[in-house]
């Protein structure tokens, strides 16, 4: 697994020589698209990351993890990650955050960990996408989107830690 | 929405931490949240600069052409009534491929494009198509095939194996995708038995 990557880098840049295109030239073109985007972000992760380190620093995010952990433990889900799974939908920025947070806390290779990891990397930003698919062209009745695209985050948080549990314990 | 949730994160920071007597802490905190978030930046400008970097090339390469044209027959399926030579389908697949090779920059632009297709053969109506549903739910429960940013943050966080989540991964947002189209599929034929 530590392959994926240079092996999906080292595709891409073989592709491009092969379709004889400026290989070096595009990699600038994208690099500077990706500053860019970091760019437009900055505030967002500077603001979300302020508070939820006050939200830690401050004993307020333990208060909720010990008042959530009867009723997640009783559904064999860890309960530092509910907060992350509640902003998910809300913000990318924020889930960032507090995915770091349960990496700071746990530790990326725990089971809380993981079943972030996981749960961020096959859930959305739904709230987001569909205020601004829609708001492009003006429509006001969305119709049962919203119910479908919030079915599919809750599918990802039940597959998140059904996937994990089956592949690593 | 952001505005109601973030002022209400300080406040409940600020007020319990007067609860629980950690106002030093806090103080503590406000200090260096601003320095973890400046290292984290610099973590995310690595990746994002890097593999934006990468994709462009695999865009421009025709990468991302191919395997829209792989995947157009799937995509039929889900969107029958449009014609599949049309601009709106063509905005549909390039979105769709750009998101599955994680191109946010490129996808959205698509996807706005596709939607202002839609809307036209809607005829600009303020009610949304059922293409426009299968659509707007597909973005919002997209697959990836590398997620680079997670796995980077995995490893900045001291993962031994940042990618080992990948197949859970690729599991869990296939079963998201799988869950939300069989309901939006449903609902618009349902919803299409009486008339709007």
């Amino acid at each position: 697994m530590t392959l994926v990557m240079p092996l999906f880098a080292l595709i891409i840049v073989l592709f491009g020589l092969v379709r004889r295109v400026p290989v070096f030239d595009l990699f600038l073109e994208g690099a500077k698209d990706g500053l860019q985007t970091l760019y437009h972000i900055a505030p967002a992760i500077m603001g979300l990351m302020f508070a939820v380190s006050l939200l830690r620093a401050s004993g307020a995010m333990e208060a909720l993890c010990q008042m959530i952990t009867p009723l997640a433990d009783a559904i064999g889900f860890p309960a530092e990650i509910v907060p992350m799974a509640l902003l998910r939908p809300v913000s990318g920025s924020g889930a960032t955050a507090l995915l770091l947070s349960v990496f700071s806390d746990c530790g990326p290779d725990s089971f809380a960990g993981r079943v972030a990891s996981v749960l961020a990397g096959s859930s959305e930003t739904t709230f987001y996408a569909v205020a601004m698919y829609y708001g492009s062209i003006r429509v006001k009745f969305t119709r049962h989107t919203l119910p479908a695209a919030l079915a599919a985050d809750f599918t990802a948080l039940v597959m998140s830690i059904v996937t994990v549990r089956l592949f690593f314990y | 929405m952001l505005n109601v949730i973030w002022s209400l994160l300080v406040i409940v920071s600020v007020v319990c931490s007067f609860l629980f007597g950690k106002s030093e802490n806090l103080s503590a905190a406000m200090v260096d949240s601003g320095a973890d978030a400046v290292e984290l930046l610099l973590t995310l400008a690595g990746i994002l600069t890097l593999w934006s970097g990468i994709m462009k090339i695999a865009e421009k390469s025709g990468l991302t052409t191919l395997l829209a044209r792989l995947s157009a027959p799937l995509l039929r399926l889900l969107f029958p009534a449009l014609d599949k030579d049309g601009e709106a389908f063509g905005f549909i697949t390039m979105n769709l491929t750009a998101n599955l090779l994680g191109l946010g920059n490129t996808a959205t632009p698509l996807g706005l494009r596709a939607m202002a297709e839609l809307d036209r053969l809607n005829g600009h109506g303020d009610t949304a198509s059922d293409e426009m549903v299968i659509f707007v739910v597909m973005n919002t429960a997209s697959l990836q095939l590398l997620p680079t940013m997670l796995g980077s943050l995995r490893q900045s966080s001291g993962s031994t194996a940042p990618f080992e989540i990948l197949v859970p991964v690729w599991l869990s947002s296939a079963s998201a995708l799988t869950v939300a189209l069989s309901i939006a599929i449903i609902l618009n034929k349902k919803n299409n038995r009486t008339p709007r």
